[in-house]
């Protein structure tokens, strides 16, 4: 038997993203989360022990957890900050599982949230060394950043401008089934994505995901306590991380990037392969990132998701479906809690609340976080069943 | 030139033997007594096989180019008004591979182009940016 993590995710709540909020504050994002998740999970603030908070940057950047806990009026007794950038919301999930097995709590809240006032970007005020040594050249934020990877990739393997464009087809094409989508009622065509204007070549608009307000939480507690409460558990069947660096000129090679670990090493935990997946709720900050994924999960050969993307369908009812929710592309990304639209998609679907874009027998989802540029990777696999 | 000065480096007391030298067009970087690896961005210990016995020596200048983007919508809004510009990867004779700005036209940039260190004054500061292997 294959050692991990085991634990349950019995409660969800996520915030509709919005391009810009007024008159709200993190912490009040966060608290609504958490009260949407609370009454997903049936459950009152009295009975969550644990906390998982991630780094609020321009608001609370220490001491995260502790404030949380006093905004939120509870006494965890097992709480951290999960820095990992858009893997933070994976990140928690198995650290929650762990905490509570190894008996330091039952029932973890992990909730991120992030305002987004209109000309209020907030900002690290000291990011060395990239701010060292990538800034100064001209070279600030990440559309650079995935725009390099999105070149290697090309010039390493051939593949085509129309090919990374077809990632976002889907996820806009999906985005259309959600009404929680910032591009619900906006749908676009593949020729579209391919004019869209060019952001930092050879990335263009409709391959960047669009910066919003929001917020997300999941309520992870023990399989034990799972059976006793009101919606279906969703179950932690196995978990992979791994970190390798920070800027993208230190990034390993192409086909060694940190997801070529990550996510063969959850899928191993879960005692599944890659074809076993019912749905891949891969993270999807940008249309190069879902590439590389796709090449390290076993469905399809490394250089090759190109003839991937372009031979098989991607939507709810399609051959692999792929962010039904319509992934960070068409749902919008609310900083860190982006990166949650993957994981309680995922509990979506397995639990049967998808409505009009539900899979037909679900029993496995994927779900991956990515920080920085392919830097740090957590990967989950959920289940229906024990 | 715009009045918006450029982001400059953010020099730290383990750095700045590097930004010494580039000051006098020199590009030196750190090369580990113990495992003969060369070491970029500087650090305080070798990150291949932890020694601390770094010494700086003078360098080739010259690499491949790795990756490169044509930059439209710049991150910082003093590079936005030198759009649409390159910057690269540069994987350098030595071994390490950096970030930089490149002195090359589009049509020209492709994949393991040889290319060498142009050093460049940007604000104040001379800064290492690249430029195709034997052009001006």
């Amino acid at each position: 038997m294959v050692k991990r993590p085991k634990g349950a995710i019995i409660g969800i709540g996520e915030l509709k993203p919005v391009r810009y909020s007024e008159g709200k504050t993190t912490l009040g994002l966060i608290a609504e989360s958490v009260q949407f998740a609370l009454a997903d999970a049936g459950l009152t603030k009295d009975e969550i022990d644990g906390l998982l908070v991630g780094p609020q940057v321009g608001e609370t950047p220490q001491h995260v957890p502790a404030t949380v806990s006093e905004y939120l009026g509870i006494s965890p007794i097992m709480s951290n900050t999960v820095d990992l950038g858009g893997a933070t919301g994976a990140g928690m999930v198995w650290r929650a599982a762990a905490a509570i097995e190894v008996g330091m709590c039952e029932t973890v809240v992990c909730v991120l949230a992030n305002k987004n006032e209109k000309g209020q970007v907030p900002r690290s005020p000291n990011r060395n060394p990239i701010r060292e040594f990538d800034v100064p050249f001209g070279a600030s934020g990440a559309n650079t950043s995935y725009a390099l990877l999105k070149r290697e990739h090309m010039e390493l393997y051939g593949s085509k401008q129309e090919d990374f464009a077809r990632i976002a087809y889907w996820s806009r094409k999906n985005a259309l089934k959600n009404p929680k989508a910032i591009f619900y009622d906006k749908p676009v065509e593949l020729d579209d994505i391919l004019r869209s204007p060019i952001i930092s070549d050879p990335l263009r608009l409709l391959e960047i995901v669009m910066p919003c307000a929001g917020g997300a939480a999941v309520i992870v507690t023990s399989e034990e306590k799972a059976k006793q409460t009101k919606k279906k558990p969703v179950y932690l069947k196995g978990a992979g991380e791994k970190i390798t660096h920070r800027a993208v000129s230190q990034a390993p090679a192409i086909d060694q990037l940190p997801f070529t670990y990550s996510i063969p090493q959850a899928l191993h935990q879960a005692g599944i392969n890659g074809e076993d997946v019912d749905l891949l709720s891969l993270y999807d900050c940008y249309t190069s990132v879902v590439a590389v994924q796709l090449e390290s999960i076993g469905i399809c050969k490394q250089g090759e998701f190109g003839d991937f993307v372009r031979s098989h369908t991607f939507d709810h009812d399609g051959d692999y479906p792929l962010n039904t929710h319509g992934g960070q592309l068409g749902f919008g990304q609310a900083d860190l809690a982006g990166g949650m639209s993957h994981i309680i998609e995922a509990v979506i679907q397995l639990r049967g609340e998808g409505g009009d874009r539900q899979i037909a027998d679900v029993k496995h989802a994927l779900v991956t976080g990515n920080g920085a540029t392919l830097s740090e990777t957590t990967a989950l696999v959920l289940g229906g069943e024990q | 030139m715009t009045n918006i000065s450029f982001p400059e480096p953010t020099i730290t007391a383990v750095s700045k033997p590097f930004w010494d030298k580039i000051n006098e067009k020199q590009f030196y970087l750190q090369q580990c007594n113990d495992c003969t690896q060369w070491v970029f961005y500087p650090r305080a210990h070798c990150p291949n096989c932890f020694s601390s016995k770094l010494t700086w020596k003078e360098t080739s200048g010259q690499g491949k180019l790795k990756s490169w983007s044509i930059v439209h919508r710049a991150g910082h809004p003093a590079w936005q008004e030198r759009t649409p510009y390159a910057v690269g990867i540069v994987q350098l004779a030595e071994g390490p591979s950096l970030l930089t700005h490149l002195l090359i036209d589009e049509q020209e940039l492709r994949y393991q182009l040889p290319v060498q260190i142009s050093f460049q004054q940007l604000n104040e500061r001379l800064l290492p940016f690249f430029k195709r292997k034997g052009s001006k």
